[in-house]
């Protein structure tokens, strides 16, 4: 009985063997043709990503006239300055602040749109996507000149609401929240976008399924709409902390990180110390600070749409 | 559980497209329909208004008591099971079913004692703390006719809920749900457009077509008693065989010519029913089934023979099937498999003329 299950089960084992032997060989070849045909690419990102990072944590090792190496001098520098940690904090109210409102606002917006005929859709979603086109540093100068103390258009409206007007960018609450709104009015229509693409992904079916089970439109929303598009809403929020925790030109063009260094955030930070005070090692540990912050967002994110990805699929 | 009634239900939407021209359908309770037709009648759209998940545009539809034009599908006290199943992909099987309870608040004890009950009559017990993803084609099915059964509704909807399974399964499911059904006994109605399965589950057909209901009836009566040409070629597989014929008095009796040499006898029982169309020309209606091999010991005086040369043979297992034509109309013969018949011959042929219909082609009922 053995001898003949051998037997029979041999042979095709044997042609299987070689198949595989030179699907293997197939398969190998083509990976080396992908990866030569990666190869610029990869170069170009090492050029462009790995070479300035790695020259950055070398330099936030030198002393301000870059003759001699002092170890992590800089960085204990900064922790023992009380600039610095202001400018942690509200790297991270910018930066958390904005995106939740961010993605608050490109939700509702992308839940006005689905709801919007196809026809009238495109136009819709064409406007709203303008703020979002507009190079941000030009947009910016616009808020600029409407926060203006003196000729400000909105302090203009609001007092023909008889509503005193703002001190926009001269009083530091103002300031950090008009810093975060110019944000918010710039990032809003990507959150949009992905989360109109996400809605539209779930079948219509689903929702009937559960008007008929009994679910209001709430509940619907609360039950099958957020929990269908939770990856995407995880991804979009890591992704948009990252540009807005690095954001640099919004502060740079509207308070210059005034009053008093007070709405000042990483980059702007790193510009200020590094370029304009011309101790470039220590704008270079200034701006190292923002990876273990990152990090540690995106382990947490990550991990979620991993473990959810692991879960469904 | 409860009776359904529509009347004069009219579907239009956006354009001016009637896809359901005012239907009136009587469902009573525990009743099992099923609406069935060819893709477009308007099957699903006659279904989705029962749901409410589709304005109605005219007419009046009644679940239990209530006319419901203008309730919400969540106050319809009703249960879909949709044709791609519709399972929410990030809930378990358990969570699937229990989602319409929860909603309505029912408490957790009573919610588990309904899962486990549902899950043990459909056979899924072992599935409860899976995700949709990780199931068959079968099994989601079941699941969907968990969730249905949870909620002990008022009525059942299905549209079309095994064309996505393959053939076998689909013969195994359909077993199931009709078991199902006489466990739970709930009104249901049942879209289709593949005619067994309105045969074999319902407890009346309803033969749908361009929006318009062709006739109602048990799936016996549809059978040998269409009324219009439609249900007559709809139900039955293969169809039903339509040539064009004059009906003629010959002597005392009829008989129905359609070539010279193809006369056949009109049963004496249905003379008086034909006479009045004598001298038309009609469309002579007969089955394969009813077209077969000569039995020897077959004598009935119904029982015409005469002789043709099968152009296409096709043997299927259980029975071989014989086309050929007259007068360009292609016919289609039933035999027994162990009757020798070959492509190009001639065979000796039986039509069982107590099972014929003739129709009118101006029309299309059958007289
Ligand atoms: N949203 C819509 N707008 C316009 N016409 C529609 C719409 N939905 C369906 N129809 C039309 O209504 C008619 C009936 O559609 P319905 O879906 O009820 O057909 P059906 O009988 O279920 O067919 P099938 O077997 O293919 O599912 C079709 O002619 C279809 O084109
Ligand atoms: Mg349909």
């Amino acid at each position: 009985m053995a001898a003949d299950g051998t037997l029979v089960a041999g042979a095709p084992a044997a042609a299987g063997s070689g198949r595989a032997n030179t699907m293997q060989r197939f398969a190998r070849r083509r990976s080396t043709i992908a990866f030569l045909m990666a190869l610029p690419l990869i170069a170009l990102i090492g050029g462009l990503v790995v070479y300035p990072a790695g020259y950055a944590m070398w330099l936030s090792t030198l002393n301000r006239r870059m003759t001699a190496n002092i170890g992590l001098g800089n960085f204990e520098i900064l922790l023992d300055s009380d600039t610095f940690w202001m400018v942690i904090m509200q790297s991270c109210i910018f930066a958390v602040g904005a995106v939740i409102a961010k993605a608050l606002i490109g939700f509702w917006l992308a839940h006005m749109l689905h709801h919007i005929p196809a026809k009238g859709q495109r136009k819709w979603r064409g406007m709203l996507l303008i703020p979002w086109v507009i190079p941000p540093a030009l947009s910016t100068l616009g808020w600029w000149w409407m926060f203006d103390p003196s000729y400000s258009s909105i302090n203009w409206l609001l007092n023909i609401f008889a509503v005193p007007a703002v001190p926009w960018l001269g009083e530091p609450w103002w300031a950090r929240f008009s810093v975060i709104l110019v944000n918010v009015w710039y990032g809003s229509p990507f959150f949009m976008i992905m989360y109109l693409a996400a809605l539209k992904s779930v079948p219509d079916q689903l929702y009937e399924a559960a008007a008929i089970d009994g679910a209001t439109g709430w509940q619907g929303l609360r039950y099958v709409t957020l929990p269908m598009m939770q990856n995407i809403i995880s991804i979009t929020v890591l992704f948009s902390l990252i540009v807005t925790f690095a954001n640099y030109d919004i502060v740079r063009v509207l308070t210059n990180g005034g009053p008093r260094d007070l709405t000042q955030v990483f980059a702007s930070y790193a510009f200020q110390v590094g370029i304009l005070s011309g101790n470039l090692p220590r704008g270079a540990a200034v701006s190292l600070f923002m990876f273990p912050v990152l990090a540690v967002f995106a382990y947490f994110i990550l991990r979620g749409i991993n473990r959810r990805n692991k879960e469904q699929m | 559980m409860a009776q359904v009634h529509l009347r004069k239900v009219v579907k239009e939407y956006e354009g001016g497209v009637q896809a359901v021209k005012g239907i009136d359908l009587d469902i009573a309770d525990h009743e099992f329909v099923v609406l069935v037709g060819p893709s477009g009648c308007g099957k699903s759209t006659t279904l989705r208004m029962i749901a409410g998940l589709e304005e109605i545009s005219g007419g009046e539809i009644d679940i239990g008591g209530t006319v419901v034009n203008d309730v919400p599908p969540r106050d319809r006290d009703i249960a879909m099971v949709f044709q791609n199943y519709a399972l929410y992909p990030h809930m378990t099987v358990y969570d699937n079913m229990a989602f319409g309870l929860t909603l309505r608040k029912f408490d957790k004890g009573e919610i588990k004692r309904r899962v486990e009950n549902a899950a043990k009559i459909l056979d899924i017990g072992m599935l409860l703390d899976r995700k949709p993803k990780a199931l068959s084609g079968g099994q989601r099915q079941r699941v969907a006719m968990g969730r249905a059964i949870v909620r002990d509704p008022k009525v059942f909807l299905f549209d079309e809920p095994l064309s996505n399974l393959d053939a076998k399964l689909r013969v195994q499911m359909r077993t199931e749900i009709k078991k199902v059904h006489q466990t739970v006994r709930t009104t249901t109605v049942y879209v289709t457009h593949d005619q067994v399965e309105a045969m074999t589950l319902a407890d009346r057909v309803v033969v749908m077509n361009h929006g318009k209901i062709e006739q109602v009836g048990p799936p016996q009566e549809l059978y040998h008693h269409p009324k219009t040409r439609f249900v007559a070629g709809f139900i039955g597989s293969p169809s039903m065989n339509f040539i064009p014929a004059r009906l003629e008095e010959v002597g005392s009796g009829l008989v129905v010519r359609m070539t010279d040499r193809a006369v056949l006898p009109v049963p004496a029982a249905r003379t008086a029913r034909y006479a009045p169309h004598v001298g038309r020309e009609l469309l002579f209606g007969i089955r394969p089934e009813h077209l077969t091999e000569p039995h020897p010991n077959e004598h009935r005086p119904s029982i015409a023979h005469f002789e043709a040369a099968p152009e296409v043979v096709e043997p299927m297992g259980m029975e071989t099937l014989l086309h050929f034509w007259v007068e360009g109309h292609e016919i289609c013969a039933r035999f027994d498999p162990a009757v020798e018949v070959a492509p190009g011959k001639l065979a000796a042929m039986a039509v069982d003329m107590d099972q014929m219909h003739l129709i009118d082609p101006k029309t299309d009922l059958v007289l």
